[in-house]
């Protein structure tokens, strides 16, 4: 409070002396939340290198230094379950869900934003509404149109959507592009008209404008998208979960599952584990920060 | 003359269209276009728009029809009225402690976690050094997926014969005795706090993001203008920054509140939705997507969500439409 009174008041001769001690206290505060900010994931991570038999023997459990330090768990863990077969099954799904759903709202928000007809703004308001339902409310119908829908060989084994990738892939590229039609209608509204106006007079026609005029210019938009779409579908475990049966069809957020209540077993294994899940996101943040904050802002810009 | 006309107007509206106001412009630019690209524009639109209407709109529609039924995806669907939802409110043992759950969640979130994402924001809003690493800290849980966050926590909240953290600390350090000491996830008295602390844990950085991009966004003449008029810096947060950020607090709210509906990975992770942390998205897929299938029942609360859910929608679309209309 006083410091407040300070700033407001007039400049005193100590003014600089206490802004200078303000600053250390936000530095301190900040410092120590950032600190319990970090502590599960730190802490994980520090479990995740004791070997269990260690933390047992320890009178104190958990709350002790260590002995050993090793990368014993993801070692099992890697040995244990099937892990590179997770991995692959989020990549077979996310990967054309990402980019489906780019190509699919890049068109359709295209042809919201750049033109004029009757409908515009309610073909918008669905797509935006949609996006924003709690996916539990379509699962019931949902699961049973995916186990009623037949679906021909060559696109699934089962003669189904029900337990397929195809499945996951079409309610993934479905449901998110509600969100990337929103988004993109509105970066493309920032666009100038004039290019679209000129295009048109050198004889281009609408699918040429697309794909020669705007969407180059999205590329900041398509990136940001990209990452974030990617990393919402790597984290997906509902869909996944409710969809897919078989355990090893199951990309690995959703394989997580089969850990569930394990922790009575062995903690340290359980860390290893989530962590493993958690990389590859962790470092596509650590490389692509800026996709994650522009993405968000982009969904959060206008309205 | 007058022969010559049709073919007259016809490039007019390209060089006329250039200056004149939008809405004119747009009728004519229509014009340009051919048959043709006509129908490529609507197949552009269309065809996303129809998957999306079958997939999304009808299959919610597919829910409100089902919750009228008493259908276990096996015998002939039979209507019963309201029968579902008389059971619902009345016999159900969950549904009081489900609704009831949320409801925390949200206030939880509204009250606690969203004011404290604005808090951070605001604090790194200022020109400190080393922002940028504060910032990626507070940031990291929201690129984990919350069946992530669930198990990093159950590290934490486990009980002491699970070696949970916490306990462990607590009896090591001989703050409680062993055998008071609580199962923080498995305890139906405390747990729902306890996974509300940990889903807040992601929910804070979510927020400190999407706000500190708006503050970024203010004009710093404002501000300026309001220093000069004398305002501390609290001051100016209340009476300037706050109002001017009006289409970022609506997104904070609506995002807020559609997590809190939302909610289903962590608790799914800890227990299923079980014992103490009922949530109507558990109660769903519990009822509806198991051995017992009752479609029926499972859509019922599912439509009771939609109706809740489509509070902050409305809310949020009417608020898109004045902007567009403007």
């Amino acid at each position: 409070m006083s410091l407040h009174a300070a700033m407001a008041g007039q400049r005193m001769p100590h003014d600089r002396a206490r802004r200078r001690l303000r600053r250390a206290v936000l530095y301190i505060f900040l410092t120590f939340l950032a600190f319990i900010f970090a502590w599960p994931l730190l802490y994980a991570f520090y479990t995740s290198l004791r070997p269990y038999g260690e933390i047992v023997a320890n009178p104190n459990g958990p709350f002790s230094l260590p002995g050993t330090l090793n990368f014993g768990n993801y070692i099992t863990f890697w040995n244990e379950t099937d892990l590179p077969r997770f991995y692959f099954n989020t990549l077979v799904v996310a990967v054309p869900a990402v980019l489906l759903t780019l190509w699919i709202a890049s068109m359709a928000a295209f042809a919201i934003s750049r033109f004029s007809w009757r409908f515009n703004l309610l073909v918008l308001m669905i797509f935006t509404a949609g996006n924003l339902l709690p996916p539990q409310v379509i699962i019931v119908p949902l699961y049973k149109l995916y186990n009623m829908l037949p679906v021909p060989a060559p696109l699934s084994d089962n003669g189904l959507m029900y337990d397929q990738y195809l499945g996951l892939i079409l309610i993934h590229t479905t449901f998110q592009t509600g969100f990337c039609v929103f988004v993109f209608s509105n970066y493309m509204k920032t666009l100038s008209k004039e290019l679209v106006e000129a295009a048109m007079i050198d004889g281009a026609g609408v699918f040429t404008i697309y794909y020669r005029v705007i969407l180059p210019l999205c590329r900041p938009a398509l990136a940001a998208m990209g990452t974030l779409l990617f990393t919402w579908i790597y984290n997906d475990f509902f869909w996944a979960v409710m969809l897919i049966e078989h355990g090893d069809k199951r990309p690995i957020t959703a394989a997580l599952n089969n850990l569930s209540g394990s922790y009575f077993v062995d903690p340290t294994l359980v860390a290893a584990g989530s962590l493993l899940a958690a990389i590859p996101t962790v470092v596509l943040y650590m490389l692509l920060q800026r996709n994650f904050v522009s993405g968000l802002t982009l969904g959060s810009a206008k309205g | 003359m007058s022969e010559l006309e049709p073919r007259a107007q016809a490039p007019a509206p390209a060089v006329a269209g250039a200056g004149v106001v939008t809405s004119e412009k747009r009728r004519r630019r229509y014009s340009l276009l051919t048959r043709r690209d006509k129908f490529l524009i609507a197949l552009m639109v269309g065809v996303p728009f129809v998957i999306f209407v079958c997939l999304i709109w009808m299959t919610t529609l597919a829910s409100v029809v089902l919750s009228f039924t008493n259908w276990d995806g096996i015998q002939p669907i039979k209507f019963i009225g309201l029968d579902n939802y008389t059971q619902l409110i009345t016999t159900y043992p969950f549904f009081w402690p489900a609704l009831s759950h949320n409801m925390l969640w949200l206030i939880f979130f509204v009250c606690i976690a969203t004011p404290f994402g604005i808090f951070l924001a605001v604090l790194l809003d200022r020109q400190l050094k080393g922002s940028w690493i504060y910032q990626s800290i507070f940031f990291l849980p929201v690129v984990l997926s919350l069946a992530v966050v669930g198990f990093i926590w159950e590290l934490q909240f486990a009980p002491l014969a699970g070696n949970g953290f916490i306990d462990s600390a607590l009896v090591s350090t001989g703050l409680i005795n062993a055998n008071n000491a609580p199962d923080w996830f498995g305890d139906p008295s405390i747990n729902i706090w306890s996974v509300l602390v940990a889903a807040s844990w992601r929910h804070v950085g979510y927020i400190m993001v999407l706000y500190l991009a708006g503050l970024k966004s203010v004009d710093p003449s404002l501000r300026e203008a309001a220093a000069i008029d004398g305002a501390n810096e609290r001051q100016t947060f209340i009476h300037v920054v706050f109002p001017v950020m009006a289409p970022i607090n609506v997104v904070i709210v609506v995002v807020t509140v559609i997590e809190s509906l939302r909610a289903f990975d962590i608790v799914y992770i800890i227990n299923h939705g079980k014992n103490g942390l009922e949530l109507m998205s558990t109660l769903i897929t519990n009822n509806a997507i198991s051995e017992a299938s009752l479609i029926g029942f499972g859509s019922a609360i599912a439509v009771v969500l939609l109706t809740i859910s489509l509070v902050p929608i409305v809310l949020y679309l009417s608020r898109v439409m004045r902007t567009e209309n403007q």
